[in-house]
């Protein structure tokens, strides 16, 4: 079992890093028009979802959101030990020419965000796509950046970072645990 | 790992979990074919064989494409006659197939026990497509995924197979799949063609057909295998067509909204009648719609940590 | 030289002894028992802790010579039977060609007394190649050497050639041992037929195939009053017509063999072609019903069918591979588990293994009395070994047996009065 090391981001200031993030994704795209959020499973999906929620709350606009799953996508099938459920892949929308905002929990080393790039592009040719992270925790192995950041964390490889959230609200928080899970 | 053993040679040897993590898994991979671009990564640079001792179309396309769709390199090897009369054994056939770094065989043969042989001396994962008149186990687990997307719950279900019960792997796989999920399972067809003995796999026997479809969820029909039978199992088709065949009077015997399966291909006018083949309770082109996302879930579940 | 075998438990089903005691042989023939006192010039086999047997007898085995020797020969065969404690066996004609000719019978004989370690007496063909067709030159080949005639591996199929068989055989007073296998009902099967068979989705030899030709038998018996003995008996309802039969006083007598007793067709279950025999391993009620069989005397001989096959015969799809179970070196162990197990006495056990087979046949009744052949089989009935294909002496590896570790081997034979020690002990 993994030890808790910190506690780095307690509820309101993870409520108040997401309506910042809401903000910039509206500023950064002037609006609304032709923008989605698109949620890489699993921690990414109810952020997407608070995202949207917030937007909502901004511009009045219901901004469309899905949900990717990456697994069919990792370049890491038959060397993993663990094994890694499917999800599904829920994208009502068209991909094509839409301003697309990736989100995901924890942006590590960047194969994720990689894969997640492979599977939307299989699905159409979004006019952009930009990824917004709660926690950038470093240690990137790839030319990949976050461009909406909730908060910088730097941590040692052999950390690992787990982002809780309550779906109706309750005890949200970001911890540092003292053993590396893998990703 | 959810598939504990590096082969899937029978559903004897999967036990409930197993098969409803292929299911569900199989339910994701139903997504990628409805997309423009069919195809997703996973087993790139894996190299899939099909090694068909029997001709099957049908079969060997849905595994093609299930490869193909993750990026595999899939090659299909028909084994013509004449390679077995020059005298090539199955396993040194499948050896040579190994020298090559297949990662993946898939295995359809005429004898019952071919796949194990195969399974126990390569490397290589074994999926059996079916051998002789033991199993044919994806098949049952595309049935299985079908009634699930239209039924919901196994538990409680009643299944009725009609057909050529002893000469049929898809039955045999059916029957223990079935059970494992829970439901009821009826065999059906003249006694010539019930095998002894399948009682014990959990099948009630059924030697008339208006019975074994009362309140049944689904019915299986199974192909009269022309080729595969010998003679005097029973006097001709006509009498079959009309003691077991599934006409719209039988179908409504069955419980309302009952499912119509087959796995193909449809001897029309003889098992099944083309309005029941083709009406609103047939689901025979779902099942293979299903087949092709079974596959690749089955693929895609084998390779998991097998380098 | 005179030999001594000392101080051994001696059983004799002949005259029904079971003693302690010393047995002298000289020039090849047993010429006293009881107390003895070493003899000057003498060999001296200590034979305590053992029993001392008549030579076993194995009336049914196929020696694959001459024509199949790449899967046994006349040397190998018998080395291996030695191994098993026989000293006589019987070798049936499913040769290349057929022995069923006096020029075959007499190739044999030959081979088996150059080369054999143990006695050989063929067992000639019913009918010309074995087809069922017409009937061999049976008092030739009785001339030749041959004590019975069978065209095992076949059964006899036309009801009216049997016949005709039962009675030109009683001519000479011969026995004709029949493999009963109605082919119409077997045709294409490779295992019982039953639940194991449906559930690995195998063709099934039904127990009707067998049954159906025992009752042909013996109503044909019945019919001519010729000798009629039943090889490989496996069903329960074998078993049945021929305890009637014998009821009803007809002259027939019957033989199992180990497999039959010993395994069940759930040993299928895996697709193992060591396991693949004909007649098929039945079930759980068929190898009962053969030991209730045994036990009450309906079945008289236990027999090794011994069919040796090469290994790589054996490597191939299910139904590819041939039928036959290498038996020479497990048969006297297996048997030795009914007495283990209280199923059958010693004495019993050792009459199906001696006195019968040779009854069967037609033969002098073997013995340990005084003047009688020096053909000897001495059996440690204590020692545990797990039986291992590496270490088969026949050509043959195909044994059923690997990995069962029996209680009871045989540890030296002797034959004419030469002690042959059996190979690895």
């Amino acid at each position: 079992m993994s030890k808790v090391k910190a506690r780095i981001m307690n509820r309101e200031a993870i409520e108040r890093a997401l309506v910042r993030i809401a903000h910039e994704i509206l500023e950064r795209n002037k609006g609304t028009n032709d923008l989605a959020l698109v949620g890489i499973r699993t921690g990414g999906v109810e952020l997407a979802r608070r995202l949207a929620e917030n937007i909502k709350k901004i511009e009045g606009v219901d901004v469309p959101m899905g949900a990717l799953d990456v697994t069919m996508y990792r370049d890491d099938l038959t060397r993993r030990k663990k094994h890694l459920p499917l999800g599904k892949t829920d994208i009502n929308f068209p991909v094509d020419e839409t301003k697309i905002v990736l989100v995901d929990d924890v942006l590590f080393t960047g194969r994720t965000i990689r894969a997640a790039l492979g599977g939307l592009m299989d699905l159409g040719r979004p006019q952009h796509i930009q990824l917004a992270v709660l926690i950038d925790r470093g240690h990137k192995e790839l030319p990949i950046t976050a461009d909406y950041v909730g908060k910088n964390v730097p941590t040692s490889r052999k950390e690992a970072v787990k982002v809780v959230l309550a779906e109706g609200g309750g005890e949200d928080e970001v911890l540092i645990l003292a053993e590396e899970d893998g990703e | 790992m959810p598939l504990k053993n590096k082969d899937l040679l029978s559903i004897e040897d999967l036990d409930r979990e197993a098969i409803e993590h292929i299911i569900t898994t199989a339910e994701s991979f139903k997504e990628v074919s409805t997309r423009d671009i069919k195809k997703v990564p996973a087993l790139r640079g894996k190299t899939i064989i099909n090694l068909f001792y029997e001709p099957s179309t049908r079969t060997r396309t849905s595994f093609e494409l299930a490869g193909k769709r993750l990026s595999a390199d899939v090659l299909n090897m028909s084994v013509s006659t004449s390679s077995v009369v020059k005298g090539e054994t199955l396993l040194d056939t499948a050896k040579n197939i190994e020298a090559m770094n297949s990662d993946i065989i898939i295995l359809r043969h005429p004898m019952s026990g071919a796949p194990a042989i195969l399974a126990s001396a390569l490397k290589s994962s074994v999926i059996n497509a079916g051998d002789g008149a033991h199993e044919h186990p994806t098949q049952a687990l595309l049935d299985l995924l079908t009634i699930k997307e239209h039924l919901g719950a196994t538990d409680g279900l009643k299944v009725a197979i009609v057909g050529d019960i002893s000469h049929s792997r898809v039955a045999r796989s059916n029957i223990l799949c079935l059970k494992k999920m829970g439901a009821e399972v009826r065999v059906c067809g003249p006694a010539t063609l019930i095998p002894k003995g399948i009682e014990d796999m959990g099948a009630e026997v059924y030697y008339r057909s208006d019975d074994a479809l009362k309140g049944v969820d689904v019915i299986m029909m199974l192909r009269i295998q022309m080729e595969r039978q010998g003679k005097g199992l029973f006097p001709g088709v006509r009498e079959y067509a009309r003691l077991f065949g599934l006409n719209h009077e039988r179908v409504k015997l069955a419980k309302e909204g009952v499912l119509i399966m087959h796995p193909g291909p449809i001897n029309r006018g003889v098992e099944i009648s083309p309005e029941v083949a083709d009406g609103p309770y047939s689901v025979i082109l779902e099942q293979v719609t299903n087949g092709v996302a079974v596959r690749m879930a089955v693929l895609f579940l084998l390779s998991e940590g097998r380098a | 030289m005179a030999l001594l075998i000392q101080n051994g438990r001696v059983i004799d089903p002949a005259r029904g002894l079971d003693e302690v005691m010393d047995i002298l042989v000289e020039d090849g023939r047993i010429t006293g028992s009881g107390k003895l006192s070493k003899p000057n010039k003498a060999e001296v086999v200590d034979a305590t802790g053992k029993l001392v047997v008549p030579g076993l007898i194995d009336m049914h085995c196929h020696l694959r010579e001459p024509g199949f020797e790449y899967k046994e020969d006349i040397r190998s065969g018998t080395l291996a039977a030695s191994a098993g404690g026989f000293t006589t066996v019987c070798c049936m004609p499913n040769t290349k060609p057929v022995n069923d000719n006096r020029s075959v019978t007499e190739y044999i004989i030959k081979e088996a007394v150059r080369h054999g370690y143990c006695r050989v007496v063929p067992i000639g063909a019913i009918t010309k190649g074995s087809e069922g067709l017409e009937l061999s030159e049976m008092g030739d080949l009785s001339e030749a050497g041959c004590p019975a005639f069978s065209d095992d591996g076949r059964p006899v199929a036309n009801a009216e050639v049997m016949r005709r068989a039962l009675e030109y055989a009683k001519t000479f007073g011969l026995t004709i041992i029949s493999h009963c296998e109605d082919t119409a009902l077997s045709a294409g099967g490779v295992m019982n037929e039953g639940t194991v068979s449906t559930r690995l989705g195998l063709k099934g030899i039904p127990a009707a195939a067998e049954e159906v030709m025992v009752a042909r038998d013996i109503a044909l018996a019945r019919l001519t009053g010729g000798r009629l003995h039943i090889a490989h008996v496996s069903t329960e309802g074998s078993v049945s017509l021929i305890r009637q039969a014998k009821r009803d006083g007809i002259g027939v007598t019957a033989e199992t063999c180990p497999h039959y007793f010993s395994l069940t067709d759930e040993r299928l279950m895996g697709y193992n072609t060591l396991f693949k025999v004909n007649p098929p391993l039945r079930t759980a009620r068929d190898v009962e019903a053969v030991i209730e069989g045994l036990t009450d005397g309906t079945i008289d001989v236990i027999a090794t069918d011994h069919a040796p096959h090469a290994a790589s015969e054996k490597e191939v799809e299910f139904d590819l591979a041939p039928f036959g179970i290498s038996g020479f070196e497990t048969a006297l162990a297996l048997s030795l588990q009914l007495a283990h197990n209280n199923r059958l006495s010693l004495m019993d056990l050792l009459a199906k293994l001696t006195v019968n087979p040779a009854h069967a046949l037609g033969m002098e009744p073997p013995s340990l009395n005084d003047g009688a052949a020096a053909d000897i089989t001495i059996i440690d009935p204590e020692l545990v070994r797990t039986f291992e294909a590496s270490s088969m002496l026949s050509k043959g590896k195909n044994t059923a047996f690997a990995g069962f570790t029996l209680k009871g081997w045989p540890v030296a034979t002797v034959i004419g009065g030469r002690v042959c020690t059996t190979p690895g002990r």
